[in-house]
């Protein structure tokens, strides 16, 4: 199916999830809601044709203007018609939880685990969601854009070798 | 650890000192602790064309107990230097540190959150190769710089 | 003083007459001879088989998508190839074609032929090194040492064009860093003559050979369906069997202007991964000769002073003057320069691992809002568990080589 079908297949079967769509470079992508995205992506896989989940990503729109401060983008393939379509689900702060995908497509697990990694999004149904990319103690959700760039102090904390010390640390 | 510790306090060791730096610098097994786009280079300079076992650093094993110098090439995340520490623990002396690249010396283009800016705020380092990534020839200087700073070794400063 | 006690060591007798098979954890990695790069496999193992493996990964993560939200279009460049240090032209031509798209820009044919030819010459050293690696975890050391000359002669190619040996940063927004020097096409027709030497010479020593044949067929398969679902791309996905490549499917730069085979295998496992990579880069050297034969003579760079820079003439003479010096102050100023507009875009290109996608969200500024890469060995690696599981720990090692795994991609 091409996208610009999909765009208004997706408008028509699911009316209240599509907050809106949009196109930019001959590319449309749609924006919608983060409650029915399980059963809005099962149709894009089974009866759109998009049967590859290219990339999964979350993006922090703070101050933007968006209708939610977080969402998570599914970029999705169709290897078979060569058509691409991008799905925007919006994910609120104060309930940063979404369903997770992992069911749909095997790709899916670890690409949802760094969204929860980098921008502590929350993935329901989730099979491990814990931290990928940083240690299991770090303490912040680093692509929040009200995050510093250069951490906060966790870069340092590690004990010191000095050469007179004879390999002890201190 | 190694002939430095075998004589008793009080001993000046001159010949014996010549000939085991002499063996020692001639063959310094490296021990590479590659990560990023430096590692790539460092086998380059292994590989045939650059060949860094004309210097005697042919055993690259990645073994820390059977070598006496890391090379560490490539830039150091958060999650990485507790390796980084334990494998430089886990060497037996006399060891020595090349840190080789921006990245291992101050960090690099990676002034952020998840990366260490050098590791030589950590552990002892005793030659720097600039460079991003530094050609082969350098990593060679820096070896060779090695081995002059193996030859001025005393066996008194390690008592 | 209390003495310790001990508490005995429970063994559990899987078997009679057998020595017990024990369930083990084995750590693999992150600093292992077999390991690609800094990557942890923590294994559970019953005697030689694996039953279950988890990958960690995050050893080398280094921020690259927070950096680049501080830095121009421009000088991400310099940041992506830090990625995929196998083939950084690779990256840097994926960024310049994705915000070329985004900004509706038309490279030059002349720009556009030479971003082919180093994008297959890239290739052509990412899998040949590819293949000697895999050759030498399975015992074979000297074919490393072979991939690794022919990579030297890429590399003093690649000197010359660019002035960087890996690092290259070559591409801009719009066109490229310079021109090639005048001696390119003979340099490049030196390198393929010598590269076809060794590539026969590589398939010869691999090809029938019992202990490489043995200890590849059969491990590590994935049927098309299963790769698809785990996002695979690449070699691996034209291995099991989808004829899949996105210079075919979604041309860009040119591709659909030469010929070319797309190579595929049927079987999905380690040896089909091979025979594609082997395949690929023959494929890869009819492309740059079709490349050489026709490359147009013209202007590198597209001619919109607002994205490109003058060149020093126009900036320094008389008559070029003022023009090309506000032209040249308005592009380096924070809040000018390369400005796309608002919007987003994600643009897949063909990198010797995969799929190496770009989703940028620019919000009108010179600085992108998001800059994510789609990694294609972060997907890859995912399915190293499903791969793993069920063979022999030796198995895994050569699976583990034919993903390909670049940790700086993978971790970003």
């Amino acid at each position: 199916m091409d996208p610009t079908t999909a765009v208004e297949t997706l408008q028509q079967k699911f009316p209240e999830q599509v907050i809106s769509a949009h196109e930019h470079a001959g590319q449309p992508f749609v924006h919608v809601k983060r409650d029915r995205i399980v059963d809005l992506l099962k149709w894009l896989r089974n009866d759109g044709g998009f049967d590859m989940l290219a990339d999964l990503c979350g993006v922090d729109y703070l101050n933007q203007g968006m209708p939610e401060r977080f969402c998570v983008v599914y970029n999705l393939t169709s290897t078979a018609s060569n058509a691409r379509f991008r799905v925007k689900a919006f994910v609120p702060e104060a309930d940063p939880v979404i369903d997770s995908v992992s069911k749909l497509w095997k790709s899916a697990p670890w690409a949802e685990r760094e969204a929860f990694d980098m921008f502590g999004l929350q993935f329901r149904g989730h099979p491990d969601l814990k931290r990928i990319l940083l240690p299991e103690s770090y303490g912040g959700r680093p692509l929040r854009k009200d995050y510093p760039l250069i951490g906060e102090g966790e870069r340092q904390n590690f004990p010191r070798y000095t050469k007179e010390a004879h390999g002890k640390a201190h | 650890m190694g002939v430095e510790s075998r004589p008793p306090e009080g001993t000046l060791t001159t010949r014996v000192e010549g000939l085991v730096n002499w063996a020692r610098k001639n063959s310094l097994w490296p021990m590479p602790f590659g990560t990023a786009c430096c590692a790539i280079e460092l086998m380059a300079t292994l590989a045939s064309r650059f060949d860094l076992s004309r210097f005697g650093a042919e055993v690259i094993r990645f073994s820390p107990r059977q070598s006496d110098l890391m090379i560490v090439s490539g830039r150091i995340a958060l999650k990485m230097m507790p390796v980084l520490l334990k494998i430089w623990e886990q060497m037996p002396e006399p060891k020595w540190c090349i840190s080789m690249g921006a990245c291992a010396s101050c960090g690099g283009i990676f002034d952020n959150y998840a990366m260490i800016q050098g590791i030589d705020r950590f552990i002892p380092v005793d030659v720097y190769i600039p460079g991003c990534p530094p050609r082969p020839e350098s990593v060679i200087d820096a070896i060779m710089k090695i081995q002059q700073i193996v030859e001025r070794e005393k066996f008194a400063s390690k008592n | 003083m209390e003495r310790p006690t001990r508490t005995p060591l429970e063994v559990e007798e899987e078997s009679e007459g057998d020595l017990g098979a024990r369930r083990m954890i084995v750590n693999f990695g992150p600093q292992h001879p077999a390991t690609h790069g800094t990557l942890r496999n923590i294994i559970e193992m019953d005697g030689e088989r694996i039953l279950r493996l988890e990958a960690e990964i995050g050893f080398l993560h280094s921020g690259f998508e927070k950096i680049s939200e501080y830095r121009s279009y421009n000088q991400t460049v310099t940041v992506s190839d830090r990625m995929n240090y196998m083939s950084p032209l690779c990256n840097n031509i994926a960024l310049a074609v994705a915000v070329e798209e985004m900004m509706g820009i038309q490279v030059t044919p002349r720009c556009a032929t030479i971003r082919i030819i180093l994008a297959e010459l890239s290739r052509i050293a990412d899998h040949i090194l590819c293949v000697g690696l895999q050759a030498m975890d399975l015992g074979a050391f000297s074919l490393m040492l072979w991939a690794f000359t022919e990579r030297e002669k890429l590399y003093d190619i690649f000197e010359n064009v660019t002035g960087a040996r890996l690092t290259t940063s070559y591409t801009r927004i719009g066109g490229l860093f310079r021109d090639v020097p005048h001696d390119f096409d003979e340099q490049v027709r030196r390198f393929m003559e010598s590269g076809k030497k060794t590539i026969s010479e590589m398939e010869g020593m691999l090809d029938e050979n019992p202990i490489f044949v043995n200890r590849t067929k059969g491990v590590g398969a994935v049927s098309g369906e299963e790769s698809i679902s785990f996002g695979l791309t690449g070699p691996l996905l034209r291995a099991a069997g989808v004829q899949y490549d996105v210079r075919r499917a979604r041309p860009y730069l040119g591709y659909d202007q030469y010929e070319f085979e797309i190579p595929t295998e049927k079987e999905g496992d380690v040896y089909a991964r091979y025979r594609v990579r082997v395949r690929e880069m023959y494929e890869s050297m009819k492309i740059v000769d079709q490349a050489l034969k026709k490359l147009p003579k013209g202007p590198i760079n597209v001619s919109d002073p607002r994205i490109v820079l003058p060149t020093k003439d126009e900036r320094n003479l008389p008559e070029g003057g003022m023009e090309g010096l506000i032209y040249h102050f308005k592009n380096y100023m924070h809040g000018h320069g390369v400005r796309p507009p608002k919007g987003e875009v994600y643009v897949p290109t063909e990198a010797p691992n995969g799929e190496l996608g770009y989703y940028l969200i620019s919000d009108g500024t010179e600085r992108p809002y998001r800059w994510r890469v789609r990694p294609p060995s972060f997907y890859n690696y995912q399915a190293f568990a499903r791969m793993s599981e069920g063979g022999l720990l030796s198995d895994s090692v050569a699976v583990l080589s034919s993903l390909n795994i670049i940790a700086g991609e993978l971790d970003r």
